[in-house]
Order: C-alpha cells, then structure tokens, then sequence
C-alpha cells in the first residue's frame, strides 16, 4: 500500500466537514442530557436544605446579573469572530477570540469568587442536598466554561502558527457551537436557581 | 510527615489490598497465569509488533470488532465462572451448613457476575457485531469518526481491566450490580469496592457513548448511493434506534454516578441518608438509564435475527416498514417505563398505573415484530443452520419471558413478586435469549465474512441444545422459586423451606450451560484447525441477501474496491436472481477511484490507558495520579486535533482491477 498524500477534491472536504459537524452537534446533545440530569437533581434537592440556607439566602441577584451579562458579552464576540473568520480575516478573529477569553475567564473568576464566599460561610457543599446540586450543577457549568477557555488558547495559538485553514476553520466553527451552547445553558441556570430559586 | 506524604501519593493504598480470601486468591493468581502465559506466546512467536501495528494501533472497524468480540468472549467465560459459583452456594447454604463461601465474597460474586454480564459481555457483543457489520451493510469503508471509534474500544477495554483488577487489587462492590444507596454510600460501603464499580462503569460508559454519537452520524451520513432509510437492511434500523438510546441515556449513567462518587469522596448530600439526600432519586436516575439500556442491548439483538430469518427462509423480511415502526415506537417508549422497577418505592396508585400500563403496551411492537418473524418464515424454503436453531430457541424464551414480564408489569402483583427470583428468571430469559442467543446467531452468521471460513455446523447445534436446555433447566426452577418466596442475592437459608431440590435441579442446568460454553470454545479452536477445508470461496456461503454478502470473504482491509449502488432493500438477492444490476459492477460511467483509508494511530489506545490511570486513581484516591492522566489525555487530544493534515493513506485506483468484488494487483489484504 503506498502511503503518498492525495488531496481530497473539493466535495470530499465539505462532506466530511459536514459530517464533522453534525458529529458535533450530536455530542452537543449527549450534553443536554447531561445538563437536563443534573436540572433535574437541582430541582429535587431545591428544598431539601437540612436547615441550613435556603437558595433565597445565598443567591446575590445583582452579582450574578453582572456574571451573565459578562457570558452574554462573550458570546456576541465570539459570533464576531465568526464573522472575521467569514472575511478571512485572521487579525480579527484572533482579536475577538482574545476578548471571548477574557470575558470568558472574567466569568469564571467571578464564579469562583462566588463559590469561595460561601464556602468560608460554612455553606459548601457537605452543608445540604440543595446546596450539594447547586455546587454540582453550577460546577459542572464552570467546568466545561473551563474547557471552553482552554480551547479558545488553543484555537488562538494555530491561528498564530497556521492562518486560517481549512482546519482551523472547522474547529472554529465548532468552538463557537460549544461556546454558545455554554451560554444557552447558563441562560437556564440563571432563570431556575438564581432567579426562581432565589425568590422568596 | 511522612504518613502525610504517604497520604498524598499513595492515597488508601497500603499493602493490606491483597486478597485474602482463598477463592479470589486463586481466581486472581490464575488471571495473572493466563495473562503470563499469553504474554509468553507473543514473545515466543515474536508478535509484539505485529499486535502493536495490526491490532493495537488499528482504526479499522473490522478489526476493532474482532477485538471487541475476543474481549466479550473472554469476560464470558469470567461472567460465567461467578454464575456457576452463585448457583454452587445457593446450592450448598443451606442448614448448618454455610456454604463455599463467606457471605462477603458471594456479594461480590453477584455484584461482578451482574455488572460484567451486562457491560462487559452484553454491550461488548453489541459492538463488535455493529463494527464488523454496520459499515458494509450501508456500503461504507469506514466509521464517520474512525480514531473515536479506537477510543471508544479501548476506553471499553480499561472499564473491563478496572473492573477485573479489583479481583487482586482491594476487592469489588458487593452492593450488586446497581449500587443501589444507601448501601453504596460511604457509610455502609467504606471500602474501594463501590468505586472500582463507579469507576469501571465510568470509563466503558463515556466510550460506549462515543460509540453512539459515532454510529448514528456514520449511518445518517456515510451510506452508499441509492441506500435510502426505508431501503436500510433491518440491522441497520435497529442500531440506529439502539444508538439513539445510548446517546439519550448513557448521559444520565455518567451523571448518576459521578454524584455517587461526589456522595462517597467529597462529602455530599445527593443520595444521603440525612443532610437532606434523596435516595430514591438515585433509583429513578439510574433506571431511567436502566431501561433503556435493556433495549439498547436487545434491539440490534431484534435486528441480528431479522437478517438470519430473511436469509434462511429465503424470502424478504415480511412487513419491513412495520418493523422500523416497531422499533421506532420502542424507541420512544424505552423511556416511559422506568418506574416498574421499583412500583414498590410507593409512588402511589396513580403514578404505578400509568407506567404498568407503559409497560404492558410495549408488548404490542414487540409482539408485532415476532409475527413478523413467523410470517416471514411461513411458506419459506427455510434452512435449518444453526443461526435459525438459536432464532428458533429465541421466539420461544423471549415470548414466555415476555409473557412473565407481563405479570410483572401488574403493579399489586410486583409487590408479591419484587426482588424475588421471579423477577431474576424474567430478565435472565429475556437477556439470554434476546441478546446472547441473538449474538451468538450474529456473530455465526457473519463469521465467515470476517475470518474466510464457517464454522462447524455440528458443533454449533450441539452447543446450542446445551444452552436451550441448560437453559430452561437453570432458570425453570427459578420462576417457582420466586412464587414460592425465595427473595434474590440469597446466600443461605433453612433446610425446612425445602427449596434445596429446585436450587440441585438450577444448577444442573448451569451446568450445562457450562458444557455448552466449552463445546463453543472448543468448535472455536477445531475450526480454526479446519479452516482449510471450510473456505468460504464465493463469499456468500449462506445464500444471503443483503450488500455484505456481494463481498469476498474475508473482506479486505479497504472493504469496498467500488462504491456500491443500490437499487432495493435486498441488492445482492435481486442482483443473483436478475432483476436488478450488480451492485459492485464496475462500468465506464462508474469506474474505480483511489481509496483513501485513516492511517493507524495510537491516539484510542492512549486515550484508554489514561482512561484507566484515571479511573484506578480514582478508586485509591491517588488524585495526583488522576490528575496527571487526565492532563496526558487532554494534551493528546489537543495535540490530535490541532494537526492540520488529514492522516489517511491511499490505494490508487490503478491497483484495482476486475470485478468489483476485490482488488487484484496486490493490494488484497
């Protein structure tokens, strides 16, 4: 068998890029799922406070406005970025992924912040089942923002390396179908624990 | 200081992990033997690197699905050894007598015996049958994502070592085979035992997963020309539907038990007796990925024996489009049922109503389907081949299980029959016959496609009438046993009951059943001794219908030299009785192009060993360890998904000559 290169033809390349694509979209859902589960905990445990704080008391509603604002903001300029990367202009795009970044690590700061603050308050996690599945869900949220930041750095450094190729192109696309799908996702954390859960 | 040290890097391991007991002791020292003793071969015969770059590296879903069959086979044997030992106390424990073995060792065996028979042997058939068969039903050399598709066996393989390292390293759960709380919490399981169970069910899980996401694009985007939905071949379908399952569902495994594992290591309160836990919550989670996991197993089961009653009766498969429907609305009701489970939880009349009548209309798509089956066979020419032996074997256990699961779908007859042995002999009927009966006929059927020769029909019938009437015998018993009060995970109980006979006439049966498994392996080996005499020239040693059988046997690595064309549901039957063109002709306006293959890479078979370390970790609370794993595993994939170049290597097309059937020219495999 020899092992010489070939250069797909031009169809080939969207096919599989397409394919790529709704791979992704697929996994997107799988992670529905799991979102939908860890809801579903939130909203069994919600009262299950072991007379320790309720939701109403922990919840800082003008802070965590300022946290989504914060996401909201990233998600416009990561559809920015997209939008350079349409014109193929690479500048841009490495300019508006280093700003999603930053907002991006803003919001996570943030909920760190946030988490800190009721640990030392002796309101972590082993407190009660509420707040075991509010860490477990915000948590879980942090944790993919977290592997959305890494990456964005990662995305930025091949941009620097190789331009935007046709690779590169397709990974964006795909960073960008996870980041927003990140926002969506606190969209409804926001509204069931922050703002439901933190009316009295 | 040092003890902190200690703490640090070694976690809770210390030199009391041991077994200490003697029958895992020489359970573990003999895995460790045939570990050794296979270890040995490879050196003597000098094969390391051809395992390492034929098999370990590989991408190719054929051989992927060869290993994954060796791996299920293999976890057979060990699944089957806990199966007879449970039979032999539950025989033994009664009076004065307490048995072989210690009540804590007969935990684990039922624990392991559950937990390895499911996720080990039943889903490891299901993929490697899916592997091997799927892409050349659909007339596609390939999987839609091919190193993912590497990832997913490998990360199978390191759910399976975790499972079997606890064997000598710490012991396993003895909480069964879900790890129901408040029993596996922390505060009545202490040990590692319940966290080799999360852990191992962990890493397979998150790999079967990939393999849902990855079988479902690749039949919605990788199929031939001409293969519309409806023309798809029933196998097809069902592992379309089962892996749309699996991405629904296995989600909800990986959550449930990542807070069980939250509840036992970080300290919180998700399914806690006090702090505010709802244990209940957790049962609900885990069969609302419980059930449908049953039919994520039995559903290609439905798909195997569609193929083999068409085949061997020589006629299409009577009413295709009722059959996708059957399985679309098993599907959808896979979901809707969760709850007869556990109809003794005390959800009230309403609620146990609603899913008993769930449940009992699922009957009816699965009822249809085995009219189906019958019609399809009435006014054959059927040929009774072994894989027709275990079809047959199947409609009539599956049917009576079947039947019994009716009865227990009656909620005031579940609380009699809950937790009981009835309830045991009920999905042993419906798992043995519907899934294992279902892949041995698979992987008969498609045998000789994949190795190039058949295997001993003799042989093959004898082992079937081993199982069919080991079988009955073993799980007959069972169902009076259940009538009669004997509650399951038993391991002792008065002589007076004088329920020791049924437990003699139980295994008897697993014995032969036993027998059975030994005549399989060994046909497996006189057949390869044989092979000479059983080639399969024309690749089509069934008289088969659909597009895999228009292929030589055994295929090669590159699987289809053209692209096919397909015109019906059944191309190739149509094909050989002249009413449609060759899928595989080669003409002027559809001539040979260069084929391009995924390279072999070693990326799955990392991503497996650092799946392992991560898990194994886990279990000892080595979080250093585990945290190193997973950043290894992360650069690898960053590493693998920032390289630009698309890693594939070509055949040109000037190598392929002659029919379409197979490449000459020396590039055949």
């Amino acid at each position: 068998m020899s092992a010489t290169t070939h250069p797909l033809t031009r169809s080939e390349h969207q096919e599989k890029d397409i394919t790529t694509l709704i791979g992704f979209w697929v996994y997107v859902m799988t992670d529905c799922v799991v979102f939908a589960s860890l809801f579903a905990v939130f909203a069994v445990l919600r009262t299950r406070t072991a007379g320790g704080p309720d939701m109403a008391q922990i919840v800082d509603l003008p802070y965590a406005l300022v946290e989504t604002l914060v996401l909201l903001a990233s998600s416009f300029t990561c559809g920015m970025a997209i939008l350079s990367a349409q014109h193929r202009r690479r500048n841009g795009v490495i300019l508006f992924l280093l700003l999603t970044f930053l907002l991006g690590a803003t919001f996570l700061t943030m909920e760190l912040f946030e988490f800190h603050g009721l640990i030392i308050h002796g309101e972590s996690w082993h407190r009660s089942a509420m707040l075991s599945a509010f860490f477990t869900l915000v948590g879980t949220h942090g944790l993919h923002i977290t592997v959305g930041l890494l990456w964005i750095a990662v995305t930025i450094a091949t941009l620097f390396k190789s331009g935007l190729t046709r690779g590169t192109t397709r990974r964006l696309a795909l960073l960008s179908i996870f980041w927003h799908f990140l926002d969506l996702v606190w969209i409804f954390i926001f509204t069931f624990v922050y703002l439901i859960g933190g009316m009295h | 200081m040092h003890l902190l040290i200690a703490n640090i890097l070694l976690g809770r391991f210390s030199t009391h992990v041991l077994p200490s007991d003697p029958m895992t002791t020489i359970a573990f020292i003999s895995m460790i033997a045939i570990l050794l003793i296979a270890a040995g071969i490879v050196t003597r015969l000098k094969r390391w690197n051809w395992l390492w770059k034929e098999w370990i590296t590989t991408v190719d879903p054929k051989r992927i699905g060869v290993m994954y069959l060796i791996v299920s086979m293999l976890m057979l044997i060990r699944g089957g050894s806990d199966a007879i030992l449970i039979r032999a106390q539950q025989l033994t424990g009664v009076g004065a007598s307490s048995g072989i073995m210690p009540t804590a060792t007969f935990q684990q065996i039922f624990s392991a015996h559950g937990t390895i028979m499911i996720f080990f042997v039943a889903m490891g058939f299901l993929f490697g049958i899916v592997n091997l068969v799927v892409p050349m039903q659909i007339g596609a050399r390939d999987v839609a994502f091919p190193v993912m598709n590497a990832a997913s066996f490998w990360l199978f393989f390191a759910g399976m070592a975790i499972a079997n390292t606890s064997l000598g390293i710490g012991f396993f759960s003895a909480a069964g085979w879900l790890s129901y709380p408040p029993l596996s919490e922390l505060r009545f399981s202490p040990g590692v035992g319940v966290d080799y169970w999360i852990w191992s069910l962990q890493i397979a899980g998150i790999g079967s997963m990939l393999s849902g996401i990855n079988f479902v694009v690749t039949i919605l985007r990788m199929r031939c020309p001409g293969m519309k939905l409806m023309r798809m071949p029933m196998f097809v379908w069902s592992v379309l539907c089962s892996m749309t399952l699996v991405m629904f569902a296995f989600p909800i495994l990986t959550v449930t038990l990542a807070l069980l594992f939250l509840d036992r290591s970080l300290g919180t309160h998700f399914f806690t007796i006090g702090g505010g836990g709802n244990m209940m919550m957790y049962v609900n989670l885990i069969w609302a990925w419980g059930h449908p996991e049953v039919y994520i197993l039995v559903m290609p089961g439905f798909g195997i024996f569609s193929e083999v009653v068409a085949t061997f009766s020589r006629k299409p498969l009577f009413g295709y489009t009722s059959m996708v429907a059957a399985l679309g609305a098993i599907t959808i009701l896979a979901y809707t049922v969760w709850v007869h489970h556990f109809f003794t939880m005390g959800a009230g009349t309403d609620v146990n109503a609603v899913f008993g009548i769930a449940t009992m209309i699922i009957s009816i798509p699965t009822g249809v389907k085995i009219f189906n089956w019958l019609a399809t066979m009435y006014r054959g020419r059927i040929h009774f081949a072994s894989p027709m032996y275990f079809f047959m074997g199947f409609v009539v256990l599956f049917t009576l299980g079947g039947v019994t699961g009716v009865i227990l779908a009656v909620p005031g007859l579940d609380y009699q029959l809950h937790n009981s042995l009835f309830l045991v002999a009920h999905f042993h009927t419906m798992i043995v016959s519907g899934v294992l009966f279902a892949d041995f006929a698979g992987l008969i059927y498609w045998f000789p496609k994949i190795f190039g020769f058949t295997l001993s029909e003799k042989w093959l019938k004898r082992s079937f009438w081993c199982w069919f009437v080991g079988f009955i015998l073993a799980f007959a018993p069972l169902y009076v046993l259940g009538f009669m009060g004997v509650t399951r995970r038993m391991s002792h109980y008065a002589a007076s009951t004088g329920w020791q006979p049924l437990f003699a006439v139980a295994a008897a049966g697993t014995a032969i059943i036993a027998v059975g498994v030994a005549i399989q392996v060994g046909l497996f080996v006189g057949s390869v001794r044989t092979r000479h005499a059983r080639r399969d020239l024309t690749g089509d040693p069934w008289n088969g219908r659909t597009l895999e059988w228009a292929l030589p046997s055994p295929v090669p690595a590159y699987t289809f030299a053209i692209t096919p064309v397909v015109h019906s549901r059944d191309p190739f039957w149509e094909a050989k009785e002249g009413r449609e063109p060759d899928p595989l002709q080669v003409t002027a306006t559809h001539p040979y192009d260069d084929i391009m293959l995924p390279m072999n890479t070693p990326t799955g078979f990392f991503i497996g060993m650092g799946g392992f370390l991560v898990g194994f970790s886990m279990v000892w609370h080595m979080y250093w360890l585990g945290a190193l794993a997973a950043i290894l595993c992360i650069v690898m994939l960053v590493h693998r998904t920032s390289s630009t170049d698309d890693s594939e290597y070509v055949i040109p097309k000037e190598l392929l000559t002659g029919t379409g059937r197979s490449a000459k020219g020396g590039v055949a495999a």
